[in-house]
């Protein structure tokens, strides 16, 4: 890396930084400051992806602490088509997310809405919302396995009191999802109630004022105001969110470990489970791979249709 | 905003708001009594029981348990962590947001990092293991702290330009026709001009930090585990000890409730930076 002088760089709109004098320390201050960003990136991101990439076309077993790799070409791609536990986690993955992501911003969207209206309390509110975003994911799992227990957990003595019978939550192969997708909406619902108040905060007032003079009710305010105006910000919300919810891990570690069966078995747990509990890490790299790629193809997606979105 | 609100429109809101707020702490509460009772008590589910503290004294004081050492190894992986990403971030940041690199580096460099901000961090895990153990670090807690600088190294990157671009371009001028060096220039006005920035990212990168779980799980071993993964251990053993469990998750909120309860503010600034304009 070279030290560039201010002169060299684009100006694309925006002032560029006064001209750097000639002073050695001044001329290689950007490059070292740049430095560790760009070499952290390249040593633990981008050499571990190459290493996925080698990993994922050959097996590798550990003896007396070195690593043997044995090439064997596509099979582990071929396997992966062909691989039912992959299937459902992919499966799985999309539906959790999708379902999840959509209740989270619906109920948070509902809290920011009843929150903007309140003046005397907000604060307080708002701490109370933001805690559960706070808390490691595996004391959410813990709390939640708790919970949901057959014998003593707090929802079967809730539902006890309405006569209703004890229910195995996470045992069920039909409700263990839906389990595991409430207790995601309980954890994430604070971080888009907390993007979306911030963007009604920031929305500008006489436009409502314009549409209450107007006598417009409060579902067209929310329809043809609110909406429109707070598009930009649930679109940030929604997309952020989105990308957690693929990484899910955590919860499901403690909730259920993926079963029962296959019915909650997510991408994020089958990788773990061939690199770390059956040792097969060059199947577990293939997985790896096509991951990635697939989150490339639906980032690439996304992009396109935000340009679509915001063009006239 | 002025307007004419009935009674029943504010008590229904705020009806509707303390019933999430009660949903979101029953939970809580529930838990922290749960780690306050015996074993018996949970399982008969008794809402009445006399409360003890012996579930914290099994977590933090006998022979077999080793939560005061785990709690020791995320309080120094989440606080060197911490001080190296918010270094590394801030000097990225000035130079991004500035443009005084070639614009490929510059617009590759954010690129890549917001991509590997979405990638699953299991995905990196296997390489990284084998990696580290070429080298020596598997099991150690510098990989981990590596691990973990590398994991929150985009968020903060991402933060601390958004903090150093509502720097005025005029102060550094100024700074530097009065004869400062750039790396004065960095130390003395634009760290202390991004504090709040500080704040914000170093809050949040200590309690993504101190919470990570899937990363620690696979790097640490017996004497380097993090809180998190003795948590999981508690939740796998044989016959759980729902408990101790409890008690130990109990613990391991702290410094997640101290941080929100003194920096809300940063906290909110910096999970909404970037988001809302």
């Amino acid at each position: 890396m070279t030290a560039i002088r201010s002169h060299d760089v684009p100006a694309a709109g925006r002032r560029s930084a006064p001209a750097l004098r000639g002073r050695a320390v001044d001329r290689l201050w950007p490059s070292l400051s740049l430095a560790p960003s760009v070499l952290l990136f390249a040593a633990l991101t981008m050499l571990p992806i190459v290493n996925l990439l080698a990993m994922s076309v050959h097996d590798v077993t550990w003896q007396q602490g070195t690593a043997i790799w044995s090439p064997v070409g596509t099979r582990h791609y071929a396997a992966l088509a062909g691989d039912p536990l992959f299937r459902a986690g992919v499966g799985n993955t999309v539906v959790f997310a999708t379902v999840a992501v959509a209740l989270q911003m619906l109920l948070g969207f509902a809290l920011a809405l009843l929150t903007s209206r309140v003046f005397h309390g907000r604060v307080v509110y708002r701490t109370i919302f933001v805690l559960p975003i706070l808390v490691p994911g595996i004391v959410i799992g813990a709390m939640w396995k708790l919970m949901y227990n057959f014998d003593f957990g707090i929802i079967n003595q809730a539902i006890g009191l309405f006569g209703m019978m004890p229910r195995d939550f996470l045992g069920d192969r039909n409700l263990a999802l839906a389990s595991v997708i409430v207790v995601d909406v309980w954890h994430w619902t604070p971080f888009c109630f907390l993007l979306l108040l911030a963007g009604l905060e920031s929305l500008p007032q006489d436009v409502f004022e314009a549409a209450r003079i107007d006598g417009a009710s409060w579902w067209q305010e929310l329809r043809h105001v609110t909406l429109p105006l707070m598009l930009p910000t649930i679109a940030v919300t929604l997309l952020f969110r989105l990308i957690v919810a693929f990484k899910v891990f955590d919860e499901v570690f403690l909730l259920t470990g993926g079963g029962p069966g296959t019915s909650t078995e997510v991408v994020s747990f089958s990788i773990y489970r061939r690199f770390f509990t059956e040792d097969r890490m060059g199947y577990g790299s293939a997985m790896s791979v096509v991951t990635l790629f697939a989150l490339a193809l639906l980032i690439v997606l996304a992009q396109g249709i935000a340009r679509q979105v915001r063009r006239p | 905003m002025t307007l004419r609100r009935s009674p029943t429109i504010v008590v229904s809101t705020h009806a509707g708001l303390i019933g999430a707020a009660l949903a979101v702490l029953v939970p809580f509460v529930w838990i922290a009594a749960a780690a306050f009772k015996t074993q018996i008590a949970l399982l008969t589910g008794s809402l009445f029981f006399t409360p003890t503290l012996a579930n914290f004294h099994e977590v933090l004081f006998t022979k077999t348990s080793e939560y005061l050492q785990n709690f020791w190894n995320s309080m120094l992986v989440a606080s060197i962590s911490t001080t190296i990403v918010l270094t590394v971030a801030t000097l990225g940041a000035h130079v991004l947001v500035r443009r005084q690199a070639p614009a490929w580096l510059l617009h590759g460099l954010l690129g890549w990092s917001i991509a590997f901000h979405m990638i699953p961090p299991i995905t990196m895990v296997g390489p990284w293991f084998v990696m580290f153990r070429y080298v020596g670090l598997d099991n150690t807690l510098t990989g981990l702290i590596l691990a973990h600088v590398t994991l929150n190294l985009p968020m903060a990157l991402w933060l601390m330009c958004v903090f150093v671009r509502e720097i005025p371009l005029e102060l550094e001028e100024a700074a530097l026709i009065d004869g400062a060096t750039r790396p004065q220039l960095f130390w003395r006005v634009i760290v202390p001009m991004v504090r709040p920035g500080l704040a914000a990212a170093g809050i949040l990168t200590f309690i993504f930090s101190w919470n990570e779980f899937a990363v620690a799980l696979n790097l640490t071993q017996k004497a380097t585990a993090t809180v998190p993964v003795a948590i999981a251990k508690y939740a796998q053993e044989f016959e759980i000890k729902y408990t101790e469990m409890a008690a130990g998750a109990l613990l391991s909120a702290i410094p997640a409730v101290i941080l929100l309860l003194l920096g809300q503010r940063h906290i909110v600034r910096g999970l909404t930076a970037g988001a809302v304009k």
